[in-house]
């Protein structure tokens, strides 16, 4: 497959120029492209936001819902046919203000889906508020002293509840992000993947050269397995790390319900046997 | 004596719903019409909880205010029900716990309980003490009990043995002090009951779902509406449907969407606390044309109100509910039959006109049970309406019909788009005018007409030849029904509402013909009144409301319909 498999003819497409969304997007499909996952297997569910319009760019099927809804709305998808590939996308402000209790708890809950999270450190449909990952002291027409509160950290919280997957990429590195996005596709479990990206318009200070600066990546031999390193490594501020931190293999979601043991057809397309549900219903009645 | 009723009243954790829970199970096996209701505090341990079972050889589905019999275990139990107990019923309990009250018939119910052991076998003594009293075979609660309490072990189902075997003694000695309490028997009459079921409300919404072909339930647990859950997810594997207990409300609302994108046929349980978070939800399923069933046991609000009882006010809420405009349909089950029913029936409705559906019930209707023929589950044959999608699919193409063909992802060849903003055919975001206008239209007026279509009417009961008309919705159905039959005026009609949204375009034509239109229903505004003024300008000037967060009794109605008849 090639990443063109993806294009849409006729796209209007609402980012400012220089968006770190537009990355995103061409690394999307080259991903999408050489994981050979056709368009009609993939579901992408976002939430609200600029992020948040991105499966409306490229071929899938879409589900453009709520602000900071995808998680539920993709973890459902991903139980009644789990032969789709089933991604959660949205922004910062979407995925850890809005849908912060669906992050915490898509974690402990794993489903096979991947988080993907678009993190300029900013609000951009709604024109430059904080957002929860917006760093201490950044003032905006909201936080007209500066922002007080402290900055959300995805990475070591999802370390802390013992994610099956988590890690964090820049969309100024397109290759290392696809590798990372890749894996995080193919991991079986909850992945998340936090993506720093600039925001031109309303974010002046977390700029694509800030971001260039302010990274580096985890060394090769990094082990993801060690959570109380991966930790540590999480919670460094000095510069911030790249890569994939930390792996925790475990049994997914619709591995859990016990529905998927002895038959593999999602659960979508069984046809009940309606002699057995209706003989079913009298035993419950007698 | 040809109706009896029961009433045992105790403590919460005095084991109250496991009495009712063995003795409508054997007295139905001994050919009784069985009919219980529970009503209890929220909280744990103590308290007053009661229930009500009333025993008749005529099939009865309804609560009375009045007890015949009352058994009871905690010294706050005589206060408790001090509005029910009238000089005609028959007190029974340990005078040691109830203080000296003349009208206590000194019936050693605990004390022979902890001779046994402990006081926890009170309650089985106190079901023996009944089943002996109703002439039931020793052998056979004794066969019950062991199969009720096998799980638990040798030695409780020994010990439950012999408290059973105490209560007989004790029936014993009240049969010999003179007091007859005898009803007849069903057996004695016509039907027979042996093909009869048991069955609560809430277990008829939990199986009428599945005989809807519900595969997939999420919620967060709130009184009443939980026991939907619970049922599915004691039976998820077996029956092949996922049962999630979700983070908050929000989530189950959202999650049962994805079900129904995806194929599925999912469904949310709760109450009008937790359906208030689901709101934006709601919108979601109406502005995507996603199918959804919402099933809320309403309780008493505002906010936390009173979480464990009843009330009939949240038809407001489910009418209104989620911001801008779209059809809904919502049902409203009259009994544990129609709960069946109708919630087998929710899920093709939502399926066929790609809306959500709301099963609207309470919690006197979900705890409520009683025995009744076996079901016809012939009745609301499931409908699918998924298509399989070719490659140049349009989710939501203008059709003649109305309505757009449903594909799902990864079934064809089409990519399945859509989005909870304004979009074109395809499902991408669009803001043109025109097309905002027939979208909304599309969702709105022509599904609203689509539905009056196939809309259920109202059921007549009682005076086809009206000149009196009762109007209600939901549970008090059978509570009418039977306050009708004791009221015995042919000019008096009552129109029961299974489906109170949509209502059928020919709805004025019940009511012109009426002199005096009456209106019944457990809230404080008269909320479907209200709905009926909105829809047809007619002012329903007599109302029937009750919101103490208690139903409606059988005798409260027939006193209350009186007064607006003699007026």
């Amino acid at each position: 497959m090639n990443a063109k498999d993806f294009d849409l003819e006729k796209i209007d497409i609402s980012w400012c120029p220089g968006c770190g969304n537009f990355t995103l997007l061409k690394i999307l499909k080259e991903a999408f492209a050489e994981l050979e996952i056709k368009p009609e297997h993939l579901v992408v569910v976002s939430g609200i936001g600029q992020s948040s319009k991105t499966p409306h760019y490229f071929k899938n099927n879409t589900f453009h819902t709520l602000h900071g809804r995808a998680i539920p709305i993709a973890t459902a998808v991903k139980a009644v046919n789990p032969n789709l590939t089933v991604i959660a996308e949205g922004g910062d402000g979407d995925m850890y203000g809005e849908g912060g209790n669906h992050v915490l708890h898509a974690i402990r809950r794993n489903p096979n889906i991947t988080n993907i999270v678009h993190n300029n450190m900013i609000y951009g449909l709604t024109k430059g508020q904080a957002s929860p990952t917006t760093m201490i002291g950044a003032k905006t027409t909201l936080q007209v002293n500066g922002v007080i509160l402290e900055p959300f950290n995805p990475i070591a919280v999802a370390i802390s509840l013992n994610a099956s997957f988590v890690a964090r990429a820049f969309v100024g590195y397109i290759e290392k992000t696809k590798e990372i996005l890749k894996k995080a596709i193919l991991h079986k479990g909850y992945s998340i993947i936090d993506i720093f990206q600039q925001c031109p318009s309303f974010n002046k200070i977390n700029t694509f050269e800030w971001f260039k600066q302010n990274t580096y990546y985890l060394e090769d031999e990094y082990d993801p397995y060690d959570r109380i390193n991966a930790f540590r490594r999480s919670i460094e501020t000095e510069k911030l790390p790249l890569g994939i931190f930390y792996i925790n293999e475990k049994k997914s979601f619709e591995d859990n319900l016990g529905l998927y043991n002895d038959k593999e057809d999602p659960l979508c397309f069984r046809e009940r046997d309606s002699n057995k549900i209706v003989k079913y219903i009298d035993s419950k009645l007698r | 004596m040809d109706d009896i009723s029961i009433v045992l009243c105790g403590e919460a954790g005095q084991g109250i719903e496991t009495i009712e829970d063995i003795l409508t199970k054997i007295l139905k096996i001994s050919k009784y019409n069985v009919f219980a209701v529970k009503e209890y505090m929220s909280r744990v341990r103590g308290g007053s909880n009661s229930t009500e079972i009333r025993i008749s050889p005529k099939p009865i589905k309804a609560y009375v205010d009045r007890i015949d019999l009352l058994f009871a275990l905690s010294s706050k139990s005589l206060d408790h029900l001090s509005n029910r107990i009238s000089e005609n019923t028959l007190i029974f309990g340990d005078k040691e716990i109830l203080g000296d009250n003349q009208k206590v018939i000194d019936i050693e119910l605990v004390k022979t309980s902890k001779k046994i052991g402990s006081n926890i076998y009170a309650n089985t003594v106190t079901a023996g003490l009944i089943c002996g009293l109703f002439n039931v075979p020793e052998y056979e609660l004794q066969k019950f009990i062991k199969q009720f309490f096998e799980k638990k072990g040798e030695k409780i189902v020994k010990k439950n043995l012999e408290a059973i075997s105490e209560g007989y003694e004790l029936a014993k000695k009240i049969v010999e002090s003179g007091i007859k309490v005898k009803t007849k028997k069903s057996d004695e009459l016509s039907r027979d009951m042996g093909k009869d079921i048991l069955l609560s409300g809430k277990d008829a919404v939990s199986l009428g779902a599945l005989a809807g072909g519900c595969n997939f339930i999420a919620g967060y647990p709130m009184s009443p509406a939980t026991g939907i859950l619970s049922f599915m997810s004691a039976n998820s594997e077996e029956v092949e449907v996922i049962a999630e207990q979700s983070e908050d409300e929000i989530s189950a609302i959202n999650m049962a969407i994805g079900s129904w994108y995806c194929g599925g046929r999912g469904m949310t349980t709760t109450s009008g606390g937790g359906f208030a978070l689901m709101e934006e939800g709601l919108s979601l399923a109406g502005m995507s044309e996603t199918p959804l069933v919402v099933h809320i046991g309403q309780r008493p609000g505002p906010a936390t109100g009173l979480p464990t009882r009843t009330e009939q006010a949240d038809l407001d809420l489910a009418l209104y509910a989620g911001h801008g405009e779209f059809a809904r349909a919502i049902l409203t089950p009259g009994s544990i039959e129609e709960c069946f029913y109708l919630s087998k029936y929710s899920f093709s409705l939502a399926d066929k006109f790609q809306i959500p559906v709301f099963i609207l019930t309470d919690q006197y209707l979900l705890d409520s049970q009683h025995n009744m023929p076996s079901l016809d589950q012939k009745k609301y044959e499931i409908k699918k309406y998924v298509i399989k999608t070719e490659k140049d699919y349009r989710r939501y193409e203008f059709t003649k019909n109305g309505i757009s063909p449903r594909g799902i992802p990864g079934f064809g060849e089409g990519l399945v788009i859509q989005t909870g903003n304004e979009h074109d055919e395809i499902g991408h975001v669009a803001e043109n005018a025109t097309l905002r206008k027939k979208m909304v239209e599309k969702r709105l007026n022509e599904k609203i007409n689509l539905l009056k279509n196939e809309v259920i009417y109202p059921e007549l009961i009682g005076g086809k030849a009206y000149k009196f008309l009762l109007l209600g919705w939901g549970s008090t159905r059978n509570i009418v029904e039977e306050a009708l039959k004791e009221l015995k005026e042919p000019k008096l009609g009552f129109l029961h509402f299974k489906q109170v949204y949509p209502l059928p375009r020919e709805i004025m034509g019940y009511l012109v013909n009426a002199q005096k239109v009456l209106a019944i229903e457990n809230n404080a505004s008269g909320q479907f009144a209200n709905l009926i003024k909105r829809e047809t300008g007619f002012d329903i000037k007599y109302k029937i409301l009750k919101y103490d967060g208690r139903p409606f009794s059988v005798e409260e109605v027939v006193k209350r319909i009186k007064d607006i008849l003699e007026r």
